[in-house]
């Protein structure tokens, strides 16, 4: 391992080429986000805030925006606790079905994200939620749960469940030993799929093509809209933005996991 | 403990497994009574060469993503964890971006007056830009950019728990490196592979967003023929028929792909 054989160096310029085409899209979008032409050449002529105030300026934008954010928090805050619910349950079930549950809520994970979408749109032209945003938030759910389910699934695997069983045995009941004991120290895991929720629902774009509309049209949806007609610059800058915000999410719960490591 | 799993449940059932068998049902009905017509069309004509180029597309993605991650996994795996943890960063910042803002970026980078042409034409090794974005070359692009690291991950997850020492041991043995690597290293690895290929080629067969945008409308895939008939022709048999055949296609690849590899692990990486 400590000699590089010319064996060895190649391998290494080989994955510096891959990593470096995996690097560059988003390393393009940034610069030209911040262009001051319509004209979207590389290097930009020059620099300007001109496609940031394009989005903040829009109305229709800030709505979609608006639309996404209230979607993605709510479909993060209904999963996350109907899903640790979920985890707990298959996880303690003494039944033999649970295996075959746990696979109908790993379901939205493997049907292809199109047939979901034609599915989701079926149920809500008959129940009459196409375009309103209480549906938008369920569908992000429903995509979301799988997540949670595998994410705190596999913390309670590890957590040692005695500990709950001492305090119930002290007196607690359920509820309360789970909410004093166990949860507390399953909490990484409860923030992390939260955290997965919400950046799903952001980035979701299929379902919403179907599902959302008129004035609850998501972000994505109108960026996707948007594309198929011209690169409208305005798309950079939202691009740069979303993928700042993912950033920061996804550091935060690397960062807390370590603080929760670094603790135990 | 059920009623735990109540809520979860009722989601999933009510949005996802309640239209599934609807749409089974519904490819097989016609003015009330039972057809097989939908399934026909499915193997005939259009719909058999878009499920044929759905194939084709999935299968050359797959390769290129194997080919590509396959040795970004086994750098990371071989090197100090500071090394590595700088390497996986690479793979999964992309990861973490929008697959709308990754495809926007391919047509930025691809299309005639964008940079690789511009790149091209001032390196004198062509005179006319090429037609790179809005066919299947963009396609293939964009869709092994963003399927990558749903190769590289599970990949790497199986790399790392091979023993370093075993290598050592056939390479003591007098074992070339290429021997050892193809004799010892690679068969330890092939769970990973498989995780990897299963993964990435579902994806590959229900993609939707990156072919329609940079597929310029003329190769059309699966996803985008059962969005065509319910948006445009507002058809739910022939959209119903096209996802039964896709949805039987995932699930045996599923079922014959958890032989080797448990699902969870499979999935996990997504």
């Amino acid at each position: 391992m400590n000699k590089l054989s010319f064996g060895r160096i190649c391998l290494i310029a080989g994955v510096a080429l891959i990593l470096a085409f995996l690097m560059l899209p988003v390393l393009i979008v940034v610069p030209l986000s911040f262009s001051d032409t319509r004209f979207l050449t590389f290097p930009p002529p020059g620099y300007s805030l001109r496609w940031y105030y394009a989005f903040f300026g829009n109305p229709t934008w800030l709505a979609a925006a608006r639309t996404t954010l209230i979607a993605s928090t709510s479909a993060a805050l209904i999963a996350t606790p109907i899903g640790v619910a979920a985890a707990y349950a298959i996880q303690h079930g003494t039944l033999s079905v649970m295996r075959y549950l746990r696979m109908v809520l790993m379901l939205p994970l493997m049907v292809p994200i199109i047939i979901v979408a034609v599915g989701v749109f079926f149920v809500f032209t008959k129940t009459g939620m196409v375009n309103t945003l209480p549906g938008l938030i369920l569908a992000d759910t429903m995509l979301g749960l799988p997540y949670v389910l595998i994410s705190v699934g596999a913390d309670l695997r590890t957590f040692d469940h005695t500990q709950e069983m001492v305090a119930r045995s002290l007196g607690m009941n359920r509820v309360r030993s789970f909410l004093a004991v166990t949860l507390p120290q399953i909490r990484s895991s409860v923030i992390s799929a939260a955290v997965f929720v919400f950046i799903q629902a952001l980035d979701e774009t299929v379902v919403a093509l179907f599902i959302s509309g008129g004035e609850n049209q998501t972000l994505t949806r109108r960026m996707f809209v948007t594309l198929r007609d011209e690169i409208d610059p305005t798309i950079a800058a939202i691009s740069t933005m979303l993928t700042a915000l993912t950033l920061c999410l996804v550091l935060s719960v690397v960062v807390s996991r370590r603080s929760v490591a670094a603790r135990a | 403990m059920l009623l735990l799993l109540t809520p979860a449940l009722v989601v999933i059932v009510a949005l996802l497994v309640v239209p599934l068998a609807w749409l089974a049902w519904q490819s097989i009905r016609q003015d009330g009574g039972f057809t097989l017509a939908n399934y026909q069309r499915v193997f005939t004509g259009t719909y058999l060469d878009t499920f044929l180029l759905t194939f084709k597309l999935s299968f050359i993605v797959t390769g290129v993503t194997v080919l590509l991650g396959y040795p970004v996994a086994y750098l990371a795996a071989s090197v100090s964890s500071r090394w590595s943890a700088l390497i996986l960063g690479m793979v999964i910042l992309p990861f973490w971006t929008s697959v709308l803002v990754r495809t926007y970026a391919w047509l930025v980078l691809l299309q005639r007056t964008g940079v690789f042409n511009k790149a091209l034409l001032a390196t004198g090794l062509i005179e006319q830009p090429l037609q790179l974005a809005y066919n299947p070359f963009g396609t293939i692009v964009a869709m092994v950019h963003i399927l990558l690291p749903f190769m590289v991950l599970p990949l790497y997850s199986a790399m790392q728990k091979i023993p370093p020492n075993l290598s050592q041991a056939g390479a003591s043995l007098g074992g070339s490196p290429f021997y050892v690597f193809t004799r010892v290293f690679l068969p330890l690895s092939l769970s990973g592979v498989m995780a990897g290929v299963t993964l990435v080629f579902v994806l590959c067969l229900g993609f939707y967003i990156t072919p329609e945008l940079m597929g310029g409308g003329k190769s059309i895939m699966v996803s985008m023929v059962v969005s065509r008939n319910v948006e445009i022709y507002n058809s739910w048999g022939a959209a119903s028929a096209v996802s039964v055949a896709l949805l039987v296609c995932v699930f045996a690849i599923f079922y014959a792909a958890s032989r080797i590899v448990p699902l969870e692990k499979t999935l996990s990486a997504k």
